[in-house]
């Protein structure tokens, strides 16, 4: 129980220090901690499929990526160019109305007992596996034929360079 | 919790802790005379007989070395770096199964830290963290060098990332489990190991393993001849010490992955048909999984000290152009071999 708001409390403070950390690299490393307390999360869930795969893929594979990224451009210069007082509006109206529509549609939901499971063994591999083949099969062939179509259109975007290297 | 249990565990992993350091620490010896062995030289033979001091000199040496942070480096992500390696490379071997049970009375103990369910991801997430130590300590050391080392440690691991989890689904598909102890006793016996099954599995994973330890042919990153040292150029005393052994704790680990995966983990051929008592099985059976790993390590060393260097642009035509259509391939035919087996 206490662990569990410790552990949102770890979230929440990294996920702000992801917002606040002037040099871009300090803020993926942050968003890296708060995927972390995400895998965390899970695991006190009992969701372990979830967390492991939540580990590898935005851990181990997304974050690399990004991280990557962010060495390649040299952003390393201290106090970036400020930017306009429009984009700082129109920046936190946006960011506003993002939080009242997450507000809102958390209000419909019912709230659910984060500490205690309904199903504990619903997170293991077995039954996701089960469950994803069958009750949810048609959402599941629809989200990777989502995923190919992202990566066909990534190929389309890189191959637009001209053929030299 | 009872008390016993956490001593068992305690024990347990304080033991597989001091053995991984204790491998690490001769692989360092062991390298170097493969090397003079394979160069037809004699290799370090002052300290102590045999050279068998020599690792404990060199751990003496790089902690009285002295220690250099550049000025306009990140200081704290320039210490994380080293730090970081080290880490994920220890804690890999957490759920390696070394063998059965061993009975004390009745107290049984089980030579396996933690059986969670999701065995083999746990270690391939564990191993796609590792890279994260040499691009922090790259690119905190505020050198190009250091930052190019990096940036091809990340691009690396990344590309060779996609074929060992392909290699490892189609092995999935054969052993219908993640975790590691079921994968172990379903290999019992000689002709149940999973090289037999997965024999381009097992090439593929064994590339990859190559290239997620940074060790040659792979180890670009570290590439002397364009890049200075690599991603360690400016590292100086333990923190670099730290970086070179977490290699060498990483190819420990890879060889236990690779054994248990594929070549039976602490099975032995006949191990039943001796007449031996319960705990000898086990006994020796951590023993035959020791010598397996050890035949790996040696393994490693043998292909550092044969083939040369890749070309940046040769690793990367392997690692896309070739590793991964060849998982796939071998996914889509381990797919086919089940149906019809389950056909017939």
């Amino acid at each position: 129980m206490s662990l569990f708001y410790f552990v949102a409390l770890l979230s929440i403070f990294f996920a702000l220090m992801v917002i606040f950390a002037k040099n871009p690299v300090h803020s993926v490393l942050y968003l890296i901690i708060t995927f972390f307390t995400f895998t965390i999360h899970y695991i006190l869930l009992n969701a372990q499929f979830l967390a492991v795969v939540n580990f590898i893929v935005y851990m181990g594979a997304i974050l690399v990526l990004f991280l990557h990224v962010l060495m390649y451009m040299n952003l390393n210069n201290e106090g970036s160019e400020m930017k306009s007082m429009l984009m700082k509006v129109s920046g936190l109206i946006a960011g506003m109305c993002l939080l009242v529509t997450l507000v809102g549609s958390m209000k419909t939901l019912a709230v659910s007992d984060p500490v205690n499971l309904q199903d504990a063994d619903l997170g293991l591999v077995k039954n996701l596996g089960k469950v994803l083949f069958s009750e949810f099969l048609l959402p599941f062939e629809v989200s990777s034929i989502l995923l190919l179509s992202a990566m066909v259109g990534a190929v389309l975007l890189a191959k637009k360079e001209p053929k030299s290297i | 919790m009872e008390l016993a249990f956490v001593i068992e565990k305690f024990v347990l992993i304080t033991v597989v802790f001091v053995l991984t350091l204790l491998v690490a620490m001769y692989s360092t010896l062991a390298e170097r005379k493969i090397a003079g062995f394979l160069q037809d030289r004699v290799g370090p033979n002052r300290a102590g007989p045999f050279g068998i001091l020599q690792p404990l000199a060199d751990g003496a040496k790089m902690f009285f070395k002295e220690e250099i942070i550049p000025t306009e480096s990140n200081r704290f992500l320039f210490i994380a770096g080293p730090s970081l390696a080290i880490l994920t490379a220890c804690i890999g071997s957490a759920v390696i199964p070394w063998g059965q049970k061993l009975t004390f009375g009745d107290y049984v103990v089980d030579l396996q830290v933690t059986d969670i369910n999701v065995g083999i991801l746990y270690i391939f997430g564990v191993v796609s963290l590792g890279v994260y130590g040499v691009m922090i300590g790259g690119w905190a050391s505020n050198n190009k060098f250091s930052l190019m080392g990096a940036i091809r440690a990340a691009s690396q691991n990344i590309s060779y990332e996609i074929p060992m989890g392909l290699s490892i689904i189609a092995l999935l598909m054969v052993t219908g489990t993640l975790s590691l102890k079921e994968i172990s006793e379903q290999q019992s016996g000689f002709v149940n190991w999973n090289i037999w099954y997965q024999p381009l599995g097992f090439l593929i994973f064994l590339i990859c393993a190559f290239a997620e330890t940074n060790r040659t042919p792979f180890d670009l990153p570290e590439c002397e001849t364009e890049l200075v040292g690599g991603y360690h150029t400016e590292y100086s005393s333990m923190k670099l010490g730290f970086y070179l052994f977490a290699e060498y704790i990483n190819m420990f680990v890879s060889s236990a992955v690779m054994a248990t995966l594929y070549f039976g983990g602490y099975n032995f051929p006949f191990m039943y048909d001796l007449g031996l008592s319960e705990n000898w099985i086990t006994i020796i059976g951590v023993i035959m999984l020791f010598a397996k790993i050890f035949f790996f390590i040696f393994f490693f060393m043998w292909v550092r000290w044969t083939i040369p260097r890749f070309r940046y642009d040769q690793l990367m035509n392997l690692g896309w152009k070739v590793l991964i259509p060849l998982a796939i391939a071998n996914i889509v035919l381990t797919g086919i071999v089940i149906t019809v087996k389950d056909l017939l």
